[in-house]
Formats: structure tokens, C-alpha cells, sequence
């Protein structure tokens, strides 16, 4: 079996966004980057099914050159390739990025590799465009789940599983398949020292694909208003439960 | 003409797609255009009276007893061949998994652009939208290009508001022409057992755990906080990630969003990506030995002391205010 999956690099944000001047970008001069949770998950998931049915893995995304980083954070854990879709840092919206994408899986197809399961996040951290999946799916006519909590390959079928709000929804589908999953379908490991060394002598193959005008076009940034708040210290360090306990009575959970 | 497509159980509008039925009101007559809505499956037209409240000139129902199911594909479809037919300006969904999954379909069918989780919408050509990145804790203004303008609405960005006066809403069922292709994804709930336990999502308290638990054995003190008060269990993500608890009570961007009473945070610092899940607590009580930890900065109660020791006092002076 044969897996490509797809991840985005993104800044690890934490305890607030801050801008740059521009409103253009968030000021990633003091922040690390990483592969979007969701990925994490699919980089595992990708991972996993290898090690059970045997097979390649691929890893994909389209970013800058620094994106090598993520992608190398990927075959850390197990992927044996990775490419690059290079962009010059420019944004590119989900119907171009997902464009970019399908033309990649294409040149891939056209070299003898086909993918028996593209795989992505639900959406992406930072942009969250809930699509590029689902696209990349559409061009190349095959069926696509997005939202997977659980899934698990036998013969030539994958069976998917989704939460609802009450409860849980599957679905059977024949490969070739775009799945896109969602934090949760598993806790991905922590990449080993040797693999942290194999990963950096790895080749990563480039491609370098044109900017297109995916037709969404991102005018600036901003920041949520917060309104305007204050703290009730209940205490310090002294015993407080008295306190507290009132504090339940007024809210009536006590 | 505007279209609000709406998700449905047994025809009744889930909440989300209430509040898109809301903003497309409000659209629809900011662009003096009229309002239809769209629902997939047999059953849709059953709950065509709740319309009535929201200015809703047409409800169309695409009637296929294969439709029953949600199939991603052919919902999407179905709409494809509506707006072929009608010709809206906007289509606008819910941002649920199934609101976000069918407009994404419908977007990559259509060559359009799709902007998911719209908060603010201004009509225009292009549209200029606010949308939500990060989980909400960061904001994009967008221009929306193509021939249809193609949106969902983020949750809760609005209150669903049924409007006093009434409208005639005229019931058009329709067969979509559907390949069995369009079938091959196809979703199927699955009943389950209640666990009679309080979920996450609808509990009135949770208490939530971060890092500075300690380790999984430090959840106790908090399960029998949660205990006390009729509440759940929550969690960061660094608790997550450490296997202290599973990714169900995980609160956050990629966690669920909670919207308790009050939310009791021990020991976690207040990441935006855990703030964006609990945003819609009405109270927030922050248990941390960091005076300058962002949760204690958007908390309304705080405490600043170790998480065990606060919480082992509390709980002891709970059984005995129970007298226990
Ligand atoms: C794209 C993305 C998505 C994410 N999604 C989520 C998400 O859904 N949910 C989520 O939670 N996080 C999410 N994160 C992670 C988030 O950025 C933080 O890393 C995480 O929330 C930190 O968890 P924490 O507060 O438990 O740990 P820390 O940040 O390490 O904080 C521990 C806190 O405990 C306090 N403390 C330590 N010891 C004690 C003690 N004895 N008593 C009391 N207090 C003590 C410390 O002062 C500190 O404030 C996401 C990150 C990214 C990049
Ligand atoms: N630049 C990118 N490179 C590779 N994959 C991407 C990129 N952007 C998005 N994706 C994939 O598409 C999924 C959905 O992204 P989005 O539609 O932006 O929410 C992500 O979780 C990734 O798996």
C-alpha cells in the first residue's frame, strides 16, 4: 500500500498572536513552527498502516524552503520521502494550493507512483479553509471522507469513523481514497534519535509550481476585541476552600 | 437570489443552519434579493413551517430515497444542479463537519472559491468577508471572488433570530439526477449505547487539567471536584500529548468547545488554542502558582497556589460542608 500525505507548516503559537505592522502575517520572529496537529495525526495514521500492511509513504507540502523542517519532523517518525511544492512564502489560497497538489500527485502518477490513500488534515491551523482535501479529491475522482476519528484498512476497503454530537457515524469505502482526519485518531509517537538522524541526510525532491489566483484573497489580519476584564484573586497560597465553596454556592452548583 | 443551505435532522434545522438562516436574512434584504433554502433528503420538507419565521421565499427539497443517508458527494451535487438551475448570488452553509464537507464538494465542482467560517459577510463583487482562523482566535478579512459567491458561517458568530412576521413558503420538491458515483461515500450513524456520562461539550461544570496536574494519578482531585459539582473532566493538550487522558476531554482548537457555567482550570497557562474552547464558559476559575499565567489574566476568579494542595482543601471542606 501506498500513502502520501499531505501537511502545512505552520507558527507554534501560544500564549497570544501578535502582528506584523502590515497586518499581513503574525509575527513569527519569536515563535518555532510546526506541522499542524491535525497532520501530526495523519503523519501517524500514514505511519501505522505501513507498519501493519506493509508499503511506502510519501510526505507532501507545498511552503517555503524552511518547510524542509516539517518535513523532516515527518520522516523522523517513519515517511521514507518527502517533497516540496516551493513557494517564495507567498500565500496560497486552498483552491490553489489544492491545485498544486493534484498537478504533484499527477507528475507522481506519471513516474509509475500512484497512492492508494492521499491523506490530510480536516483543516489546516492557521487558515482552517476546510477544503483542500476535499478538492484534491474532486480532480482526481476519487471518493474522500473528511472529519476521521478511527480508520482501519482490510482488502481493498477502508472503514472510517466520525464523531457527532451524540455519538459516532462510519462509513465503507473502496480505495483509491482522500481521508482526511481529524486530531485524536491517534497520539502520534515521539520521533527516535536515529530517525531524527536518517531524516536529516534524506534527499527531499522540489518542485517549484507557479502562483495561481485561487479566487479567495486575504486582505489582513486582525485580532479578536477582547472586552474589557478584570480578576478576582480568591487568594494566594493561603487556604482557600471557604472561599471557593461560596463561590460554587453563588453560581448554584453547590 | 440567496440560497441557505440547510442540514436537517428529520427535517428540523439543527441550530447552526437556524443561524445561517438568520444571516441570510439579514443579507437578503441588505442586497434586496430574495431568500431560498435548501434542504437534502426525503424527509426535508417536513419541518417547512419553522421557514415561515425567516423571510424564506422557497424551500427547496431534493427528494431521492438515497438521499435518506448523508453522502457528501451527492448532497453536493444535488446542489450543483440547483444553482445551475436558480442561479443564487450566494450559497451559504453551516460550518459543521457535514455544512463544512458539502460546500467544499459543491466549491470544487463549481471552480469556485469557498470562504469557511465567515463571522461578518458584506456583499459586494468580490464579497469582503471576516473569517475565522486559528479556531477564532485570529481573524482574516477576505475577498471572495466568482460568479457565486460560496460561504459558511461560523458557530455562534450570530444568535438565530426567528422573525416575528411570517412569510408563504412554497415547498419545491426535485429528483436530482445522481450517478451511483456520487454514492460511494456514504455515512451511516450508528446507535450507541448512553453512557450516562455527562459530555464535555454540555456539561454545566468541567474541570479542566493542564501540565501543572502533575501527572494522569493528579486527575483525581479533579474528577471528584467534577464530582461535587455535576460536572466533567477537560484537559489541555499538553495533557493529550503526555497520555494522561484521552483526546475526548481535550479542550480547544482541536478539541471540543465547551460552554460550561463555570470552567475550572488547574494548571493549565491559557494557550489562545485552549482559550478558543472555552470562550463561551459564562465564569472562569484559574487554579495556577503562575500570578502571571494568561489564564489568570481572562479568568474572573483566581487562585494562586498549587493545583493539589488548592484542590484536596476544597474537596475536603466540600464533604464536609455535605457532611461527609
Ligand atoms: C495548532 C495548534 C492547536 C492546538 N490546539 C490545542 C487545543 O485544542 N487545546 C489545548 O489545550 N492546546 C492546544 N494547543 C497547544 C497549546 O498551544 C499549549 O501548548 C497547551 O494548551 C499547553 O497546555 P498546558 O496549559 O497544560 O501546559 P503549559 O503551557 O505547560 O502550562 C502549565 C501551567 O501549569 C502551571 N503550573 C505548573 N505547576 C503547577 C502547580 N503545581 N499548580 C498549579 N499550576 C501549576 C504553570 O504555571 C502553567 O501555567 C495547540 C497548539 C497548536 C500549535
Ligand atoms: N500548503 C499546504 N501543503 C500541503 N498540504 C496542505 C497545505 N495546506 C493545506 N494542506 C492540507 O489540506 C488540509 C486542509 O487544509 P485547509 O483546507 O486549509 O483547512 C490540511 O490539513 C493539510 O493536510
Amino acid at each position: 500500500m501506498n500513502v502520501l500525505t499531505c501537511i502545512k507548516r505552520v507558527p507554534a503559537t501560544a500564549g497570544h498572536i501578535a502582528l506584523t505592522p502590515d497586518g499581513q502575517e503574525i509575527d513569527t520572529r519569536y515563535l518555532g513552527f510546526t506541522i499542524s496537529p491535525h497532520e501530526e495525526c495523519a503523519v501517524e495514521e500514514a505511519v501505522r498502516l505501513i507498519e501493519k500492511h506493509g508499503g511506502t509513504t510519501t510526505v507532501l507540502t507545498l511552503g517555503p524552503e524552511a518547510a524542509t523542517d516539517q518535513l523532516r519532523d515527518a520522516m523522523a517518525l517513519g515517511i521514507e520521502r518527502a517533497i516540496l511544492l516551493e513557494t517564495d512564502g507567498r500565500e496560497w489560497d486552498p483552491a490553489a494550493t489544492a491545485a498544486a497538489i493534484v498537478e504533484a500527485i499527477q507528475a507522481e502518477r506519471a513516474a509509475g507512483r500512484t497512492y492508494d490513500i492521499v491523506m490530510f488534515g480536516n483543516e489546516s491551523a492557521d487558515s482552517a479553509g476546510y477544503q483542500v482535501g476535499v478538492r484534491v479529491s474532486e480532480a482526481l475522482d476519487l471518493p474522500c471522507v473528511t472529519a476521521i476519528k478511527a480508520l482501519d484498512v482490510a482488502g481493498g476497503t477502508v472503514n472510517v469513523r466520525r464523531q457527532t454530537e451524540s455519538g459516532w457515524e462510519t462509513a465503507e469505502v473502496a480505495l483509491p481514497a482522500v481521508l482526511a482526519v481529524k486530531e485524536g485518531i491517534n497520539l502520534p509517537r515521539y520521533p527516535s534519535l536515529p530517525g531524527r538522524l536518517k531524516a536529516k541526510k534524506k534527499e527531499i525532491e522540489r518542485i517549484k509550481p507557479e502562483w495561481r489566483d485561487g479566487g479567495l484573497e486575504k486582505v489582513r489580519l486582525k485580532l479578536p476585541v477582547q472586552a474589557a476584564h478584570s480578576v478576582e484573586v480568591l487568594g494566594k497560597n493561603g487556604d482557600v476552600s471557604a472561599e471557593l465553596v461560596q463561590l460554587f454556592r453563588r453560581l448554584s452548583l453547590l | 437570489m440567496i440560497l441557505a443551505f440547510v442540514d436537517h435532522v428529520d427535517g428540523a434545522p439543527t441550530i447552526l443552519s437556524l443561524e445561517v438562516l438568520t444571516m441570510a436574512r439579514r443579507l437578503a434584504q441588505e442586497m434586496a434579493a430574495p431568500l431560498d433554502a435548501v434542504v437534502i433528503g426525503p424527509k426535508g420538507g417536513s419541518a417547512a413551517g419553522i421557514f415561515t419565521s425567516y423571510g424564506v421565499r422557497a424551500l427547496h427539497v431534493a427528494d431521492d430515497g438515497r438521499l435518506a443517508e448523508y453522502a457528501p458527494a451527492a448532497w453536493a451535487q444535488s446542489l450543483v444542479e440547483l444553482v445551475g438551475r436558480e442561479h443564487p448570488e450566494l450559497v451559504i452553509g453551516t460550518a459543521s463537519d457535514r455544512g463544512a464537507e458539502v460546500m467544499a464538494h459543491l466549491a470544487a465542482r463549481m471552480a469556485l472559491p469557498l470562504a469557511a467560517n465567515c463571522t461578518e459577510v458584506m456583499p459586494g463583487d468580490p464579497f469582503t468577508v471576516t473569517r475565522q482562523r486559528w479556531g477564532g482566535s485570529l481573524l482574516e478579512e477576505a475577498r471572495v471572488k466568482g460568479a457565486v459567491k460560496l460561504l459558511t458561517l461560523a458557530p455562534h458568530a450570530l444568535t438565530a433570530e426567528a422573525s416575528p412576521s411570517r412569510t408563504d413558503v412554497a415547498t419545491r420538491q426535485w429528483t436530482p439526477r445522481l450517478e451511483d458515483k456520487a454514492f460511494r461515500v456514504r455515512i451511516i450513524p450508528q446507535v450507541e449505547a448512553d453512557t450516562g456520562k455527562i459530555s464535555l461539550a454540555q456539561a454545566r461544570v468541567v474541570v479542566g487539567g493542564g501540565r501543572g496536574v502533575g501527572s494522569a494519578e493528579g486527575f483525581a482531585s479533579l474528577e471528584e471536584l467534577a464530582q461535587h459539582l455535576g460536572g466533567a473532566v477537560g484537559c489541555s493538550r499538553a495533557v493529550t500529548s503526555l497520555g494522561w487522558r484521552p483526546h475526548s476531554d481535550q479542550v480547544g482548537q482541536t478539541g471540543t468547545r465547551i460552554a460550561p457555567d463555570l470552567y475550572i482550570a488547574c494548571g493549565i497557562s491559557g494557550a489562545i488554542q485552549h482559550m478558543v474552547g472555552c470562550r463561551a464558559a459564562k465564569h472562569i476559575l484559574a487554579i495556577n502558582t503562575d500570578p502571571a499565567a494568561p489564564i489568570v489574566q481572562q479568568a474572573d476568579y483566581a487562585v494562586i497556589g498549587d493545583v493539589q494542595k488548592v484542590l484536596r482543601a476544597v474537596n475536603t471542606q466540600i464533604r464536609k460542608v455535605r457532611g461527609r
